[in-house]
């Protein structure tokens, strides 16, 4: 179908729809490179006109690629609730979703409605401010062996890497997490190594820890799937079950993941939970994914790759993940070029997985090789906490030691946390009161105040009982 | 907590206080209010100073100490597609194709269809290349060549990325190719390699068919250990014919020779 626009005389032509959304999507860097993005800001905006006036119906009647992505996006959309908004346009949709009543009619069924696609055209016709304003109302609440998601909480995966995996490393890093009130998302280790036993030690060690301070948290394991599937085979307690995954058949195929094979490994964390007690909920997925992912593996398809991100959502929603994470600046400059573009990308991500449903959290973060600081997080995660993000990193002073990155530290999480009135999971904030972590509400005068911090926590837990 | 802790905790306590001794992550670093420390927030800054200018370091085979290794082992140097280090970080398709006519240079002067191929990479660190790869390409070597292994002789991709991998495996038929190339310098540590290596390598290969070694560097994985589970990775892929996700490293691989092994 071609649709023009005529801007000051200029007629912009555009072939097709994934040419369409390509174009009028914000400059990055991984659209440049794949020779998709739009030749000139003129161009770029003539785009955004001309998709503002596409009709919602318009992305089933279009399908951008042929794959098992579509078909599994196809099949979960609610007809009937999409009927009701078929006739929008991506412009009507934009100020459906930015007015007051919007959150109350999403909550009723128009978040099945809507298709990774939809999303990341309307996403596209939005500023910083729309993006951030529209998530914020949005809230998926999810349970694994706590609640994530309520109103007023944001919560904080520790992530404490190693570089040769080294257990007590590794654990005294939780630790120091747990003394700045971060963990309730997950304590989430990436493995430096894929052996089958290296991560049945780090579950049983992660257990351990959790069992023995008696925070109400999950842990996590990294690496491939079909390893920690291994792990649980011989026994390691997997709580929640991690992939990278990405928006289209052939990214996920890089990857070496199958659609069929995250069902199955679901299935099997699911089965292992029902002989434990430790559960409150049935979310037991952690997906990370990031734009450029896809590009990156030559999986693209030709779609950009906002458009790629928000599929690999569409895959997500499918398995009632706990957690999603976009690792947003982890990529390189290559597909986000800068401050900029990764800012952007982070209000987008956040934006897109809210709107499809989504536990949506964002690694904010950045690789020592793209034009980027410690302010470029700071800024991003004061806009993430406004817009509502069910999660950040938590990062022992921003220095990954074994993947080498910047995320936002255990210190920048307490600091947001504090900055908007910001809380932890319901029983985390609780435990985190009666290990003397917390004093109503913040963190405590004797918390994280150095090595002897550790000592003080050490004997608190003794003191109820622990 | 509890009398008995589980052992790995109980040792994490017990190294509490000088937790530099297991980990290199900056763990009780206090805090100024919620935010860090003026030391903390400096050192910080000095760190970023320090791994931006890495990026920039030089690495030339006619220089101390790779010039060494093109005395013992006739190291010598190939290119990309990728003509600069500004092409290289924006078009990292041209830092996976080998640049014209090298695949007819590597045919000419390195044996085809060996066991084993090792393959040097500047990577984002020429740092980890010059602090680490003298250390790892001479045991590499030699522990292959004890297994009965046929090696080829290696050479030096500059503006290299992982996925040039498969141009080297087109080539020259190697069995196992292994690349050790540098990895973005961190705040921790600018000298830390990787090791990626593949079976059978071939276009339209991805990192699902390759298994990988990283953070070898000092405070990381050592030298002895990263030579002892390239090969044991390499050892899997000859039984088990593939590489990839479904090859898992063995947590004690095949003891090398000499070291009270087979």
């Amino acid at each position: 179908m071609k649709r023009s626009v005529t801007l000051r005389g200029e007629t912009f032509g555009f072939a097709d729809l994934r040419e369409l959304m390509a174009r009028a999507n914000e400059p990055k860097a991984g659209d440049r490179l794949a020779g998709i993005g739009a030749s000139s800001e003129r161009e770029r905006v003539a785009a955004k006109m001309a998709l503002a006036d596409v009709s919602l119906s318009a992305f089933l009647d279009e399908p951008l690629l042929e794959d098992d992505v579509t078909g599994l996006i196809v099949s979960s959309i609610d007809l009937d609730a999409f009927s009701s908004i078929r006739s929008l346009t991506v412009g009507e949709l934009r100020e459906l979703i930015l007015s007051s009543t919007f959150a109350h009619e999403w909550e009723g069924g128009l978040k099945l409605a809507l298709t990774p696609e939809m999303v990341a055209g309307v996403a596209r016709i939005m500023s910083a401010r729309d993006l951030i304003t529209a998530a914020a109302p949005l809230r998926t609440v999810t349970r694994c062996r706590n609640t994530m998601g309520e109103r007023g909480v944001l919560g904080v995966r520790v992530q404490p890497n190693h570089p040769t995996d080294d257990i007590a490393g590794v654990l005294l890093s939780a630790l120091d997490g747990l003394l700045f009130g971060c963990g309730d998302a997950v304590i989430g280790v990436n493995p430096t190594g894929d052996a089958i036993e290296n991560v049945v030690a780090l579950e049983h060690a992660l257990y351990d820890l959790i069992s023995t301070v008696g925070a109400p948290t999950q842990s996590c394991v990294l690496a491939h799937f079909t390893t920690q599937l291994a792990a649980l085979e011989r026994g390691a307690p997997v709580d929640l079950l991690f992939q990278s995954i990405g928006g289209t058949e052939a990214t996920n195929a890089g990857f070496g993941v199958t659609l069929q094979g995250l069902v199955e490994g679901r299935e099997a964390v699911l089965a292992s939970h029902a002989a434990r007690e430790e559960f409150i909920g049935t979310n037991v997925v952690y997906f990370e994914t990031g734009q450029g992912t896809a590009l990156s593996v030559d999986g693209h398809g030709g779609m950009d790759q906002l458009t790629c991100e928000a599929r690999a959502y569409g895959v997500a929603r499918s398995f009632d993940p706990f957690l999603v994470n976009s690792v947003v600046g982890f990529i390189g400059p290559e597909y986000l070029a800068n401050e900029r573009e990764i800012m952007r990308a982070g209000l987008e991500d956040h934006f897109m997985g809210k709107l499809l449903g989504l536990p949506m959290g964002i690694d904010i973060c950045y690789t020592n090789h793209v034009e980027a600081n410690q302010d470029t997080t700071d800024q991003l995660l004061v806009l993430l906490a406004t817009a509502g993000c069910n999660f950040v990193m938590g990062v022992p002073g921003s220095d990954d030691v074994m993947l080498n990155y910047q995320s936002t530290s255990y210190h920048d999480a307490a600091g947001v946390r504090q900055l908007i009135g910001a809380r932890p999971a319901p029983e985390f904030e609780e435990w985190l009161e009666l290990s003397g972590i917390y004093e109503g509400g913040k963190l405590s005068e004797i918390a994280a105040t150095g090595p002897e911090s550790l000592l003080a926590f050490s004997n608190s837990l003794k003191a109820i009982g622990l | 907590m509890s009398d008995s802790l589980p052992t790995p905790l109980q040792r994490a306590v017990d190294v509490g206080d000088d937790s530099a001794n297991v980990t290199p992550a900056r763990l009780f670093i206090g805090r100024a209010g919620t935010a860090y420390r003026t030391s903390t927030q400096l050192q910080l800054r000095a760190d970023h100073a320090f791994a931006k200018d890495a990026l920039d370091a030089s690495l030339s085979l006619h220089e101390q100490p790779m010039n060494d290794l093109v005395e013992r082992f006739a190291l010598f140097e190939v290119a990309t597609e990728a003509e600069s280090h500004e092409e290289y970080l924006a078009r990292p398709d041209k830092g996976r194709r080998l640049a014209g006519g090298v695949a007819e240079t590597l045919r000419q002067n390195c044996p085809s269809g060996v066991d084993v191929q090792f393959v040097i990479g500047d990577g984002l660190s020429p740092l980890a290349v010059r602090a680490q790869v003298p250390s790892v390409l001479g045991p590499l070597m030699e522990h292959a060549s004890a297994r009965g292994w046929s090696v080829g002789r290696p050479f030096f991709v500059r503006h290299c990325r992982v996925g040039v991998i498969n141009d080297i495996g087109e080539a020259l038929d190697a069995k196992n190719v292994v690349l050790l190339i540098g990895e973005r310098p961190g705040l921790a540590t600018a000298e830390s390699l990787s090791a990626y290596m593949a079976h059978r390598p071939r276009s339209g290969d991805t990192d699902a068919q390759r298994n990988l070694v990283s953070n070898i560097h000092p405070s990381g994985v050592s030298a002895d250990d990263a030579v002892r589970r390239i090969l044991g990775l390499v050892d899997s892929f000859q039984l088990q014919g593939r590489s990839g996700f479904m090859v898992k490293e063995s947590a004690q691989p095949t003891a090398l020779p000499g070291a009270g092994g087979r």
